[in-house]
């Protein structure tokens, strides 16, 4: 009972589940209770299913993808490889109108996929439909995958490669007395996260669909809210789909199994069992397949871009200080968050906390947004809330990725260093200072670039309260757009992209400061 | 992925501030007669001493933008009137109306500009409009009589294309063609429901067997209309679903003539914005005062070349060059708008049962 040998504070841990939790059923009642009467009909239901049929293919393609990018990029070390793990969280902080763009330069009808094959006279291929959708979900969701992996492999100490090395085990029984316990540990982890991402999809999903055979739970939401103002259909679609997000958790959540490998060095040195060419030969040609896989569409959005940044207006450098300043908020209130959970979760191993974090995730922000405008709006005047109405919705939907990255680096700092600190008494405060924080740098630096970055990029709310006068980034590059600007819109995708990458590599930096010591 | 609340442009609004220079220097004349007011109040003291009165508008995103009208209009409006104009910007029309029915009657908004003739059914059942008292001679194609709303300006839905191409003349004629296109969702997007209303009015009881051909040429339904006409624009379709107008920004603010509106021989529908009083309103001469600025000259001017519409009643000075480069529909459709409600529900039924085979 190595996790049980020290106990921090779970007050905290739970105030901060409870307050997750809180928000988003207030929200959801609010919309209940000025609702009236209709139930759901047979599209829904169609709704629900292509949802679910998409989002259980993409979680599985982008988990199973990233396992051998993971693996190869465990096993190398080449030049630019930290530049290209960071350049790699690109597609997942894109707006979805700018990847949308980007991957139809690349797999679209006038494509270069298309170009080539014309080239070599091969009939054209379509991008639209579920594989579409499922190729769209891959490239969001494939590099959040092989970074979760990664931290996985990492978090094997070198000593039991180099032992694995002294025993001359060859790498079919490396893999299965080393890597395959891991894999099974994070895997589910991933698994459902990804599966609760791609749940709530929905212009990517319409657009790459093809057409409303593509129609997703999310989108369902949106016509109820906007088409139909039926609040009623609203709030049942989004308990449908919170449902749906819950049971997945749990399930995934349910079947991870406990792991420890003891206390070691976190950085693998040399890996001596995957040398030969062969296996030199996999990596590299899954390491640029999957470079040519996300670099392409980014290549596609970025080179407009350049031209674009020509001619930005003035109103872009403001927006993207507001963005900044989301984004930095954001930041503060995970970290509020999703400290005291990982810290609560990770000493007791309560599946069912995790579970209330996705729910951020699960919930439509466009609920949450619609709720609690109705619950503020007879106090104060929503516009004057919008910055930290919006900093909150863009922690929350944060916070199960935060979790996922935090709780296997806590458990591993309190499997290792619990008893210590139990025999040395340390207090509460005491272990987060010297224990936790120190020994987690890594995994909270990233989630917090992670946060940093996803807010920058994020609509989110931002729409219901914005004021004119102080539109984020995303949404003036909508707004761009909606003006016939695709130039200037282009180049403000750029700055976004510059920005969010930025944001994500100053945490990840310090995250990264502690390793390098 | 995430963040569904996406603004969208519910027309084609935006285009470069041409009236930069008008801009400040009525913003100086603001400031000078705020200023006078400001004297003017000091030396009455006790006597009329009120803060300056605020008119607070609601209307979609991209009317606020840089490139929309809003800020000619704020600047040429509150030359005038004594009075500080806020636009308060909220997505799109369907937008609009949701958020107003959100707030109901503590809504801000002494008016909303935005909706449209898709939305006026719905939006006078809310009860929260008030009739109002604007006289003016319209240059619509149709005759305007509704007694809540004021038009401020109109345009055509139509398929835009590159100029080589040799398009389609009709619905029917794009059925049955192998011409690739990319259309708005009618859930999510005011061009795509356009589109709906467009097949209903054109074909009634007949319009699902137009989906049905339509279907082998719809490349794939965007949420809104930028994610569509940036398709376009990469070249992912042969046309897209936008407005007559659309060349004439390609032409006016790009010098781009390579662009062009296809004209069908069933007609074009209509989409014809309006703004409306609301009942509860806290200033409703200033509500007032601005419905006729609205149909005066100065409001209307500035209309074609930010709002990239036409203006409801054409200015002294006539249109902008361009605009007569554009195709007119010989015929000009539009639903009744009480119908518009009951038959939007059966034409997206048609729609969807047609489209998900």
């Amino acid at each position: 009972m190595a996790e049980r040998a020290v106990e921090i504070s779970k007050r905290s841990g739970i105030a901060a589940a409870g307050f997750v939790a809180a928000v988003i059923l207030a929200a959801l009642l609010a919309v209940l209770a000025r609702a009236e009467g209709a139930g759901l009909g047979p599209a829904d239901w169609a709704a629900l299913r292509f949802t679910v049929v998409q989002a259980a293919w993409s979680s599985a393609l982008s988990v199973g993808c990233a396992i051998f990018l993971a693996r190869a990029l465990a096993r190398r070390r080449f030049w630019g490889r930290r530049a290209m793990i960071t350049l790699l969280g690109a597609p997942f902080i894109l707006p979805v109108i700018v990847a949308v763009l980007g991957l139809l330069a690349v797999f679209g009808r006038a494509g270069w996929l298309n170009d080539l094959l014309g080239l070599v006279g091969r009939a054209p291929l379509s991008v639209y439909g579920l594989h579409g959708v499922v190729l769209a979900h891959v490239f969001f969701n494939l590099p959040l995958a092989t970074r979760l992996f990664l931290q996985g492999w990492q978090a094997i100490p070198a000593e039991r490669f180099r032992l694995a090395a002294q025993l001359d085990l060859p790498a079919p029984v490396v893999a299965k007395v080393l890597e395959r316990p891991m894999l099974r540990q994070v895997a589910p982890g991933a698994l459902a996260l990804i599966f609760v991402i791609c749940l709530t999809s929905f212009a990517v999903a319409l657009t790459l669909g093809g057409g409303p055979r593509a129609t997703t739970l999310e989108l369902a939401i949106y016509q109820a809210f906007r088409f139909d103002f039926d609040l009623s259909r609203a709030a049942l679609l989004s308990v449908l789909q919170i449902t749906v997000a819950g049971a997945a958790a749990a399930l995934a959540l349910w079947i991870v199994p406990p792991l420890a490998f003891g206390t070691g060095k976190q950085d693998p040195g040399p890996r001596w069992d995957a040398r030969g060419g062969v296996m030199l030969f996999q990596d590299s040609a899954v390491i640029a397949l999957a470079l040519a896989f996300l670099a392409l569409p980014l290549t596609a959005v970025a080179l407009p871009g350049l031209a674009g940044l020509m001619d930005l207006p003035v109103s872009v450098w403001r927006a993207a200080l507001s963005s900044l300043g989301v984004a930095a908020l954001s930041i503060a209130v995970m970290l509020g968050l999703a400290l005291p959970m990982a810290g609560w979760i990770a000493t007791r191993r309560t599946g069912l906390a995790e579970a209330v974090g996705l729910l951020g995730l699960a919930a439509s922000p466009l609920m949450i947004g619609t709720g609690w405008f109705i619950l503020i709006n007879p106090w104060v005047n929503p516009m004057s809330v919008a910055l930290p109405v919006t900093a909150l919705v863009n922690a929350l939907s944060a916070l199960p990725f935060a979790l996922r990255i935090l709780i296997p680096a806590f458990q591993d700092a309190l499997s290792n260093f619990g008893r210590l600190s139990a025999a040395l008494g340390l207090g509460s405060l005491a272990i987060w200072r010297w224990v936790i924080v120190p020994r987690c740098r890594g995994a909270i630096g990233f989630a917090a670039g992670l946060t940093g970055a996803l807010s920058v990029g994020d609509l989110g709310v931002i729409a219901l309260f914005a004021d004119p006068g102080r539109a984020t980034l995303p949404l003036l590059m909508y707004r761009l757009m909606g003006a016939y600007q695709m130039q200037a819109a282009a180049g403000a995708a750029l700055v976004l992209i510059i920005l969010a990458l930025g944001v994500f590599w100053i945490c990840d930096r310090w995250g990264q400061a502690n390793a390098d010591a | 992925m995430r963040g569904p609340v996406e603004p969208e442009p519910v027309n084609t609004g935006g285009g470069k501030v041409l009236e930069f220079s008008t801009f400040s220097d009525a913003a100086l004349m603001e400031d000078t007669m705020k200023y006078l007011a400001f004297a003017a109040g000091a030396v009455c003291a006790s006597a009329v001493w009120a803060e300056t009165p605020e008119l607070t508008i609601y209307t979609y995103d991209s009317f606020v933008s840089d490139w929309g009208p809003g800020p000619a209009v704020k600047a040429a409006f509150e030359a005038d009137c004594a009075c500080t104009l806020n636009f308060v910007a909220a997505g799109d029309g369907a937008a609009l109306l949701a958020r107003l029915q959100l707030e109901g009657g503590r809504s801000q908004a002494d008016i909303v500009l935005g909706l449209d003739t898709s939305l006026i059914a719905a939006a006078k059942d809310t009860g929260l409009f008030a009739p109002h008292a604007v006289n003016a001679s319209f240059d619509l194609p149709i005759t305007w009589a509704d007694d809540s709303f004021v038009p401020y300006d109109w345009g055509y839905f139509a398929f835009v294309h590159n100029a080589g191409m040799a398009a389609p003349t009709s619905l029917r004629a794009l059925a049955d063609s192998d011409a690739k296109i990319v259309i708005q969702d009618p859930r999510s997007s005011t061009p795509g429901l356009g589109l709906l209303m467009w097949v209903k009015a054109a074909y009634g009881d007949a319009a699902p067997a137009i989906w049905a051909d339509l279907a082998d040429n719809i490349v794939t339904v965007t949420k809104g209309w930028s994610e569509a006409y940036g398709l376009f624009l990469e070249g992912e379709a042969d046309m897209v679903l936008s407005y007559t107008t659309s060349p004439a920004y390609h032409l006016i603010a790009e010098e781009d003539s390579s662009k062009a509106a296809a004209a069908f021989d069933e007609g074009h529908y209509m989409q014809i914005e309006v703004a409306g009083k609301l009942a509860a309103s806290d200033q409703p001469e200033l509500a007032d005062a601005f419905l006729s600025f609205m149909v005066s000259d100065a409001f209307q001017s500035i209309i074609p070349t930010t709002n990239w519409m036409y203006p409801a009643v054409v200015p002294a000075a006539g249109l902008p060059d361009g605009f007569d480069s554009l195709i007119a529909p010989q015929k000009a459709l539009l639903l009744d708008a009480d119908a518009v409600p009951a038959l939007r529900e059966e034409a997206l039924q048609e729609w969807l049962s047609a489209l998900s085979k």
